[in-house]
This record gives structure tokens, C-alpha cells and sequence, in this order.
């Protein structure tokens, strides 16, 4: 019993001073970040790896989740007579929901678990320690563009994963079970507010983007240098940015609609 | 201008409770190649990386160029590793960059020189180490022995005044050992360069080293010219020199009688 509550004890500190660490790397990679304004090739790499090869899962998976929608959709709203509204339906549970948080998702196990490996990895092969020796601080060079690249990469594939999800309905309401399009559009027009919905998911996708990329970025570079490490922090990864993803959503959820 | 470019006295490092270094007292003249020698897990990289300044002593001075080292701030420390190079075991190149950006990062980074300049230093550093033919391979493509070459080049691609090697002969062919040794002679002495070699390879850093250091214990155990070495008559360099098995140094690690481990008998 007492061992117990000890454990649980220690296991909160650890946490806590984790958490204490990570935050610290973080204003470090902030406080680090000049160099991307002086050299920005080296976030638009980044941007390449973290982002455009993102790109396809993204785009595959939105059409789906439209798609889905789409269905979904359909069969509720023709029950009350109101299947022109699909197309408000559609977009915003993409727009509001689905498209940061999906995106989000996807990201940090396409690109976030990659970062941690190849952080990991540089640490690992005495890298880091290389660079360290040549002068060149790692948090610059190494952390700071990713972070950024990471940063910049989300809010655009979230736009990207809701403009393929809306497509994907559109491709199923419209051309597969014959909704009217003119009202498709329209309802989905006047549904739609640009401040409330549109900016706030950017807004979302954003704070996920910033998650994801420092959890990625602290794990990797503070994996043990081992084989084992860096698998058990590529796997860390993405259980923990799932899970801030998802709270962090309803946080911002809470916020952002409340009474609207 | 410091005749000696790294003095060491009276050096002391722990790594938590564990005692590494005890006293390690060292000098390393400019123009000169000094070999630190030991048996493996005595405390040779740790004190390689106490002259880099990435770890800190707990007593006694590591000085380069006249400049305590734990007592430098990060833009001291960095200015003073601009002019240092250092060779890690295992080349440590950075992966994502073929073997021409690897050399030519320091110079990218360091510097404001135009790219084309920037190509015939980094070509004429792997003409150094006999690879500038290699210039546009990755480094997964390179042998261990190549990739350690290439490591070489990055480390005097800004001509440092030091440059530390750690076990540069580990896992080489007789060739390559042979090739290797010689570069480092050579290019300490063409480019005017201080070296300190870490190994185990006593044969071949007796051939082209002028000063070698034995640690033991945390100590240094004994030091003198290659000559001196040869023919010294300390049990320890003795087993070192000609490879013995057992001596001073046990080959086996502390552990309970062996029947005693196999339960023949009780201790
Ligand atoms: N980061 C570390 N934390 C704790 N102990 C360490 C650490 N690094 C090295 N040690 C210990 O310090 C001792 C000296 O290590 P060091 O790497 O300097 O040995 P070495 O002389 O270079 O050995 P080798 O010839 O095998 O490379 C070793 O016994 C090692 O177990
Ligand atoms: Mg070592």
C-alpha cells in the first residue's frame, strides 16, 4: 500500500519534472530561432520533408473521411426531409473538427515519429555531439528548422485534408446519390463563418502543430543513445501527441464555441 | 604564443560517485603528436572530452592556448572549438549530407566564403585524405575505414590548431592502419597542427607519435618518447608494448573464483 502510493508519488515527479525539461527546450528552440530567419532554406527544407511527404496520406485519407461524411450524412438528414443541408454537414465537422484533429493525427505519425527517429538517431551516432564539437549549436541548427518546418507544415495540411474531405462528399452526395448541388454549395456557403470556424480551426491545427513537433523534437533529443532508446521514444511520440491532440481539442473546443 | 598549446595539471573527473580521473597531469607542445594510451574503460575519451570542454572537471585545469577551458561561457567555448578538430571513433558524419557537405559544413557555417571557393577548400581537404574522388557519395556508402578519412577532412576543413582523434586505428586492415598513421603524421606536420591520438594500436602509434602518455588508474602510469617506451622497463608498458596477456593489467574483470561461479565449490 505504502509502496504504492511511493510509486505513484515518484512517477508524478517524474512527470512533472519531465514536463519541466520539455518546456525548457522549448523556449531554448524559441529563444534558438533566428537562424531560420537568416538561413530559410533550411526551414523550407524541412517543410519538404516534414510536410509534402506528409502530403499524400493526408490527401488519401481526406477523401475518405469525406466520403464517409458524405454517406453518414445523407442517412440522418434525409430522415427529416433536409438532405440539402449536407454540404454545411460536411463542412463543418471538417473544418471545426475533423480536418485539424485528423490531420493532426496523421502527422505526428507520419512525420513526428520520423523527427524523433532521425533525432534520435543523430544523437545516437555521436551527431549531435559532432556538431557540438564543430561549434555549431544543435538547437539552432538541428531543432529550431524542424520545429518550424513542422509548425508551418500543419495548418497547411489540415486546409488540405478539409478541402479533400469536402471534394469527397461533394463526390458522394452530389455526383453518387444526387443531392442538389446548387443547394450543396449554397447551404454550405451560409453555414460556414470565416471567423468562427474557418480561423479557429487554423488556430487549432496550429496549437496541435506546436504540440506535436515539441513532443517529437524532446523525445528524440532526449532518447537515450541506444537502439532500444530511440524505438521506445519513436513510439512515445506518438502515443503522447495523440493524447495532447485530443485533449488539447477539447480544451480549445470549450473555448472557442462555447454559447455559439 | 604558448609554446604549449594543452597543459593539463592535476586533473580530477567523476562521473557521479565514480572516480575516472585522479590526477591526470599532461602537456601537448605545438607541432607535436602525443599518443594517450590505456587500457579500454580507463578514462581516454573522457579525457579527450575534457579538453573539447563538453564535460567539466571537478579539480584541476584542462588549458588550451593559455585558456582554462571550464572557465569559458558557450560563445568562449565555441570560438575555441572552431580551431579544434576532433575525430570521434566512429566518424560520426552526419548522415543526411553527402561526403562533399559534410567537409564543407564548418566552412558553410563558420564562414561567408562564396560557394565556389567553398569547392576547392573542400576539394583540396579530400585530396588531403586521398578522396576527393568520393565527393558526391553519401556516407552510407563508405567503408569504416573511409568514413573516418572523410571525418578527417571535415576536422581540418578550417585548419584548426588541434585536432583530437579517438581510436582513429580501431577496426582497420594492416593498409588502412598504415595509411592512417602516416596522414596524421603528415598532415600535422604539413598544416602545422598539434595532434592527440587516442589508441590501443601501440605498434603503429609508436611509429609516428613524439610523445606518449600511459594511463592507468586514473593516473598517468608512465610518459616518454617512443624510444624511451620501447625500451622501458615498467612491468605495465612492458605487458602494454608487447601485448601480453596478463600483467599488471588482469585481462579478466574482478569476479569470484571461477569454480565458485560454476558451483563446483563454495567460497
Ligand atoms: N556518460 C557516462 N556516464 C557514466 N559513466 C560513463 C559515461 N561515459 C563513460 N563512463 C564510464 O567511464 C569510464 C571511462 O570511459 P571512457 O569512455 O573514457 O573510456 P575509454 O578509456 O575511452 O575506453 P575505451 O578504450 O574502451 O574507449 C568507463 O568505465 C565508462 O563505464
Ligand atoms: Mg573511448
Amino acid at each position: 500500500m505504502l509502496d504504492g502510493v511511493r510509486k505513484l508519488g515518484r512517477q508524478t515527479i517524474d512527470g512533472v519534472w519531465r514536463l519541466g525539461v520539455a518546456m525548457r527546450f522549448f523556449m531554448l528552440t524559441l529563444l534558438h530561432s533566428g537562424i531560420c530567419l537568416r538561413r530559410p532554406q533550411l526551414v523550407i527544407r524541412e517543410i519538404f520533408t516534414a510536410g509534402v511527404l506528409s502530403l499524400i496520406i493526408i490527401v488519401i485519407s481526406g477523401l475518405f473521411v469525406g466520403m464517409v461524411l458524405g454517406l453518414q450524412g445523407y442517412e440522418t438528414l434525409q430522415k427529416y426531409g433536409s438532405e440539402s443541408a449536407l454540404g454545411s454537414l460536411v463542412a463543418l465537422s471538417l473544418v471545426r473538427e475533423l480536418g485539424p484533429v485528423l490531420a493532426a493525427l496523421l502527422f505526428a505519425s507520419r512525420a513526428g515519429s520520423a523527427i524523433t527517429a532521425e533525432i534520435g538517431l543523430m544523437k545516437a551516432t555521436e551527431q549531435i555531439a559532432a556538431m557540438e564539437m564543430m561549434a555549431v549549436d544543435p538547437i539552432a541548427r538541428v531543432v529550431a528548422p524542424r520545429f518550424w518546418g513542422a509548425l508551418i507544415s500543419m495548418p497547411l495540411l489540415a486546409a488540405m485534408f478539409s478541402a479533400m474531405g469536402i471534394f469527397g462528399g461533394y463526390l458522394v452526395g452530389v455526383v453518387l446519390i444526387g443531392v442538389d448541388e446548387g443547394s450543396f454549395w449554397s447551404q454550405m456557403q451560409a453555414a460556414v463563418d470565416f471567423r468562427q470556424d474557418i480561423l479557429n480551426g487554423v488556430f487549432k491545427s496550429g496549437v496541435f502543430g506546436v504540440a506535436v513537433t515539441v513532443i517529437a523534437l524532446f523525445e528524440g533529443y532526449a532518447a537515450p543513445p541506444t537502439a532500444e532508446g530511440v524505438s521506445r521514444a519513436t513510439t512515445r511520440t506518438v502515443v503522447t501527441s495523440s493524447l495532447a491532440i485530443l485533449a488539447l481539442d477539447f480544451v480549445l473546443t470549450a473555448f472557442m464555441f462555447r454559447g455559439a | 604564443m604558448h609554446d604549449n598549446l594543452v597543459e593539463i595539471r592535476g586533473l580530477h573527473f567523476a562521473y557521479g560517485s565514480r572516480p575516472i580521473l585522479r590526477g591526470v597531469d599532461l602537456t601537448a607542445r605545438r607541432g607535436q603528436v602525443i599518443a594517450i594510451m590505456g587500457s579500454s574503460g580507463c578514462g581516454k575519451t573522457t579525457l579527450l572530452r575534457l579538453i573539447g570542454g563538453s564535460i567539466r572537471s571537478t579539480q584541476g585545469s584542462v588549458e588550451v592556448e593559455g585558456q582554462d577551458v571550464a572557465g569559458l561561457d558557450q560563445n568562449g567555448l565555441y570560438r575555441l572549438r572552431r580551431r579544434m578538430g576532433m575525430l570521434f571513433q566512429f566518424g560520426a558524419l552526419f548522415t543526411d549530407m553527402s561526403v562533399f557537405d559534410n567537409v564543407a559544413f564548418q566552412l558553410r557555417e563558420h564562414t561567408n566564403l562564396p560557394e565556389p571557393m567553398i569547392r576547392d577548400l573542400v576539394l583540396m581537404k579530400l585530396n588531403a585524405v586521398g578522396l576527393r574522388g568520393a565527393h558526391d557519395l553519401m556516407p552510407a556508402e563508405l567503408s569504416g575505414g573511409m568514413a573516418r578519412r572523410v571525418a578527417l577532412a571535415r576536422a581540418i576543413a578550417l585548419d584548426p590548431m588541434l585536432i583530437m582523434y579517438d581510436e582513429p586505428f580501431a577496426g582497420l586492415d594492416p593498409i588502412s592502419l598504415g595509411v592512417t598513421g602516416n596522414l596524421i603524421r603528415r598532415l600535422t606536420d604539413t598544416l602545422g597542427l598539434t595532434s592527440i591520438v587516442v589508441t590501443h594500436d601501440v605498434q603503429e602509434s609508436l611509429k609516428m607519435v613524439d610523445y606518449v602518455y600511459f594511463i592507468s588508474e586514473g593516473v598517468v602510469e608512465a610518459r616518454g618518447t617512443a624510444a624511451e617506451i620501447k625500451s622501458s622497463g615498467l612491468p605495465f608498458v612492458h605487458q602494454f608494448v608487447h601485448g601480453e596477456e596478463d600483467g599488471p593489467v588482469p585481462f579478466h574483470y574482478p569476479a569470484e573464483p571461477y569454480g565458485v561461479d560454476l558451483g563446483l565449490n563454495h567460497a
